[in-house]
């Protein structure tokens, strides 16, 4: 059956034939195609989903003080809420079993000036822990550390884009800036893979900012990690506890929905997490469904292509063709077809995906890609149908009397 | 094929020897298609017995059918019946394929064929730039290339002109002369006259089996 002579016979026929041979090669090839980059769109949406909340630790919680709307225990309502350093040591203590680290913050804009080169910059003012909840990486020198908190020093850590922008080629470290009219020694260099803003910021200890407000121990927010070991239901229960907490301490109403926000990074993260994976399942859905129309699309074809043979099919079975051979022929020249342009399909989607890349960011695609088992397997599910679409109406064919094919017009 | 038989052949008793041109005559739908088409295995009986070359021919499955038709039979075509896309010599080389011959040989082959029936440097070229007397020599060559038992040949004349099916019928007395059986089903009584015996058909029942004096063709030709 795989003789070279049976081979030979095929690529005449599909030589001769080539509007036939196109258009099956055609849909098989589109069919993957689509597949291939469909798919391939939807893992970058998860690409980049990962990467929004990638370049922050994910066990972390955000606590931002509000205003009260509800009056309660005394206190009239549209109270300001305000943290301070006991709410910190406070949270430590009782909630130790779930908590890993605590880090204020306290963001201020300020000018900030090196020799002739002046620019506006966020600060935060933060304590050592902030680094592990930014994940910022340290290019150089270090960051801020428990001395730096205990001794209120005027030292500051800068994004890259802030040194590239005040010290050009200068190397930073051991200078001084002058920020919003204070001396800050920089002691560090990061980096941070959140994009540009976030390596235009400024570190300082909170410690100093404070100092500097008039020796206040106000703060801003929290950032509150839990350890990693309590999972999504421990982070979503130290949700609770710090809520109530927070509303106990500050005499806020258990009813009050703006006394207190707590932004839980986890649960964000399992929302968006399921939010992508319902895109993916809908576009394998359309992925899948293409492949489905591309099953269809050949199977039209070989119903046809077997039709307009009818004829040449009675012929070669008057000469001599066995059942078999008018099969095997017609299933040989569908397979062959579909194989060659089903990995053509496939490796052209495969480097459309790749030459996409970055390109698609602002659709919310990152590096589109689909894995090769993935596309492979699409490809021989075509090819496995499109044998099975060209062998039903073959075998109808080869088993039609020639007299009655050799009669069809 | 419907649930209503149709009896087309109602008791025919005929036997044909080695060598013999027979002319199976009638009008339409006097059955001489349908017993050319039996005995050409392209159409099963559904009653009675044809032996073949010694071999009954019953209850065949198509794939037997398909090796006898391939070794025993040639068929011309009143419609030619040519691959349209494959050129003259790949169309008499085809039978051979079926019988498994190898490529270089089967060309070999049909290129002889083609140079018995004239058309050696028609041989790259397709059936549509053939004329229809060239078409059919064709398909006699095709028919030849098997080397088969016997030639059957449906109105092998009857898309020709006179002229035209003169000549494919001197073709065919030649062949005859070279010791090959052939029959030939034609409702034209001068291309009957050609043959050396006469089958009459009429209703599905034979009417009139006569040996006649064969008229040459060459003479008209």
């Amino acid at each position: 059956m795989f003789s070279r002579d049976n081979w030979k016979e095929i690529f005449e026929t599909i030589q001769k034939n080539k509007l036939r041979t196109f258009l099956s090669g055609f849909t098989v090839s589109l069919g993957i195609l689509i597949f291939v980059v469909l798919f391939g769109m939807g893992n970058g949406l998860i690409n980049t989903f990962n990467e929004f909340f990638g370049d922050d630790a994910t066990n972390v919680l955000y606590v931002f003080p509000g205003r009260t709307t509800i009056p309660y225990k005394g206190y009239k309502s549209n109270r300001v809420i305000e943290f301070d350093n006991s709410d910190l040591r406070d949270i430590e203590k009782n909630l130790a079993l779930f908590v890993e680290y605590t880090t204020p913050r306290i963001s201020r804009s300020a000018l900030v000036k090196y020799k002739n080169e002046s620019n506006n910059y966020s600060t935060r003012a933060v304590g050592p822990a902030h680094q592990d909840a930014e994940k910022t990486i340290i290019m150089k020198g270090r960051f801020l550390n428990k001395a730096d908190i205990k001794n209120r020093t005027k030292y500051v850590v800068i994004g890259r884009l802030v040194e590239q922008d005040l010290f050009g080629t200068e190397n930073s470290i051991g200078k001084y800036i002058d920020v919003a009219g204070s001396a800050f020694m920089v002691i560090g260099v990061f980096q941070d893979e959140g994009g540009d803003n976030e390596e235009r910021l400024i570190y300082m200890p909170y410690t100093t900012r404070q100092l500097i407000e008039k020796n206040t121990d106000k703060i801003d927010q929290l950032i509150v990690a839990f350890k990693p070991e309590i999972g999504y239901t421990g982070a979503m229960a130290l949700d609770r506890s710090l809520d109530k907490f927070f509303k106990e301490k500050k005499y806020i109403s258990p009813d009050d929905q703006s006394g207190i926000f707590i932004r839980n990074v986890a649960d964000q993260l399992k929302q968006n997490q399921q939010f992508a994976r319902v895109l993916q399942l809908i576009v394998g859905f359309v992925a899948f469904g293409t492949i489905i129309a591309g099953i269809i699309g050949i199977s039209n074809i070989m119903v046809f292509v077997v039709k307009e043979r009818t004829k040449e099919l009675g012929i070669r079975k008057a000469l001599g063709a066995t059942p078999r051979s008018v099969i095997g022929s017609i299933l040989l020249e569908s397979v062959f077809i579909t194989t060659i342009s089903g990995f053509i399909g496939m490796l052209l989607g495969m480097a459309i995906l790749n030459s996409l890349g970055e390109k698609l960011k602002d659709y919310f695609i990152t590096n589109p890609y689909i894995d090769s088992t993935m596309a492979i397997s699409a490809t021989v599910l075509l090819i496995l149908f499109g044998a099975l679409a060209g062998y039903i109406p073959a075998k109808r064919a080869a088993e039609i009397k020639p007299i009655v094919a050799l009669r069809d017009e | 094929m419907g649930s209503n038989s149709l009896h087309v052949l109602k008791g025919i008793n005929f036997s044909v020897e080695e060598g013999e041109l027979v002319a199976i005559m009638g009008s339409s739908g006097s059955g001489k298609s349908t017993l050319l088409n039996i005995l050409g295995m392209l159409d099963v009986l559904d009653e009675g017995s044809y032996t073949l070359d010694g071999v009954p021919i019953k209850n065949l499955n198509e794939t037997k059918a398909a090796q006898y038709r391939n070794k025993f039979l040639g068929f011309v075509f009143q419609s030619f019946n040519l691959i349209n896309y494959k050129s003259a010599m790949e169309n008499v080389a085809l039978p051979l394929y079926y019988q498994k011959v190898g490529r270089k040989e089967r060309q070999e082959k049909a290129l002889k064929y083609l140079e018995q029936v004239g058309l050696r440097e028609w041989a790259d070229h397709l059936p549509s730039e053939l004329s229809g007397g060239q078409k059919q020599r064709v398909a006699i060559a095709r028919a030849m290339a098997a080397e088969p038992k016997v030639l059957l040949a449906d109105e092998p004349t009857g898309a020709l002109d006179s002229t035209t099916s003169y000549e494919v019928m001197d073709l065919i007395q030649k062949i005859n002369d070279a010791g090959n059986t052939i029959l030939i089903v034609t409702h034209e009584p001068d291309i009957a006259d050609m043959c050396k015996r006469i089958v009459h058909l009429k209703d599905g029942v034979i009417v009139e089996d006569k040996k006649i004096t064969q008229v040459r063709a060459s003479q008209y030709v």
